[in-house]
């Protein structure tokens, strides 16, 4: 296949996007094992953790595949620094209580399953294959953080105020799911990813139905966040790179 | 001895979400068995719960979830006249009786 080097560049790029959001949410929600609410609750967590970052090894190692200077999922993961991670700056944030873990899961696996969804269709057959995977998976986290933002909300004045302050608090973040840039409308135009604008309306509606069951108000702000893209993030990134990179830095090349 | 007001904070307090039981039905259709139990506040989050908990390997295909409190168990104080009479009823069993003549096994 003879692909023009800005479109392959642009596909790389979108691939660190896709496999970046996983890894940092992924990493995030990991840091409740062992301290979930609840035995079950604590298990599904991690479950969650893991299917966000088996996700994210399997985007990385195709962003290194397309890049082709034979950089390792493990390279990308662990030898970046934060100015050239790609997530969005919504998963980076600090775990927060409960209902902010919670809140955060539904608003992002709403927009991944739409995302990943749309992206089965995608004209590069790996790429196609793993949203196909992350489409199962993704379901269930809707299905599983939808439930808890319902229980939560329409729970005790406690979880309903908790519940009801992530939501404003993480509002601010959701802009960014759909904004587009050159590295999106060139994989959009080449058929392989997807411009996420297109995505919206589909996810404003699902959120706008579970907020409602929830007893939850839609945040009136429109303010939105934005940089993550382009490698400007919050001060909460470094801080878990640190974290999640220090045994790999601190023994190249090791194995476990 | 006085009842103390407050719970010693290191101690730590077991969930007050209710008890189910869950039944997992294996993949080849056998029927469903009893494989544990999990905390939830409702049917379908103790659906979940077992999910996670029990059939992330490829398990099930199918969970029934049962409020704990809705089972209606037998006693150890049952075991007598629950389980023993078989014993002394050998015509029970198939092995009392003898293959007549004729029939191949």
């Amino acid at each position: 296949m003879t692909e023009q080097p800005a479109a392959n560049d642009a596909f790389f790029q979108y691939l660190l996007r896709l496999g970046d959001d996983r890894l940092v949410l992924g990493h995030r929600l990991s840091e409740w094992c062992g301290h979930g609410p609840i035995l079950e609750e604590d298990i599904a967590l991690a479950n969650t953790a893991l299917d966000l970052i088996g996700q994210a090894n399997l985007l990385l190692k195709l962003s290194g595949e397309i890049e082709g200077q034979g950089r390792s999922a493990d390279a990308l993961a662990y030898f970046r620094d934060g100015i050239d991670y790609r997530n969005l700056q919504m998963v980076e944030l600090p775990k927060g209580d409960f209902a902010f873990t919670i809140v955060r899961q539904f608003l992002f696996s709403s927009f991944a399953l739409l995302q990943m969804d749309a992206l089965t269709k995608s004209s590069h057959p790996e790429l196609a294959g793993i949203a196909a995977k992350a489409v199962k998976e993704t379901k269930y986290h809707v299905r599983h953080s939808g439930q808890w933002v319902i229980t939560l909300g329409d729970g005790t004045a406690e979880s309903h105020d908790r519940a009801q302050r992530a939501l404003d608090d993480l509002w601010r973040y959701t802009g960014e799911f759909f904004l587009s840039d050159d590295v999106e409308r060139t994989v959009a135009s080449e058929g392989v990813g997807l411009d996420p604008s297109t995505l919206e309306p589909a996810w404003r509606q699902q959120v706008e139905d579970v907020v409602r069951r929830a007893t939850l108000m839609l945040p009136s702000s429109t303010y939105m966040q934005r940089g993550g893209r382009t490698g400007r993030h919050t001060e909460h990134l470094g801080h878990l790179l640190t974290e999640m990179q220090i045994v790999a830095r601190s023994h190249p090349g090791a194995e476990w | 001895m006085s009842q103390p007001t407050t719970p010693a904070v290191d101690h730590p307090v077991d969930s007050q979400w209710p008890l189910w039981e869950v039944f997992v039905q294996p993949p080849n259709g056998e029927p469903h068995e009893h494989v544990g139990s999990v905390h939830a506040v409702n049917a379908e989050h103790a659906l979940q719960n077992a999910r996670d908990v029990y059939t992330r390997r490829g398990e099930g295909v199918n969970i029934w979830v049962v409020p704990t409190a809705s089972i209606t168990a037998s006693t150890p104080e049952d075991m007598g006249p629950f389980f023993d009479p078989g014993n002394d009823k050998p015509y029970r069993h198939p092995q009392f009786y003898k293959v007549p003549q004729g029939v191949r096994v």
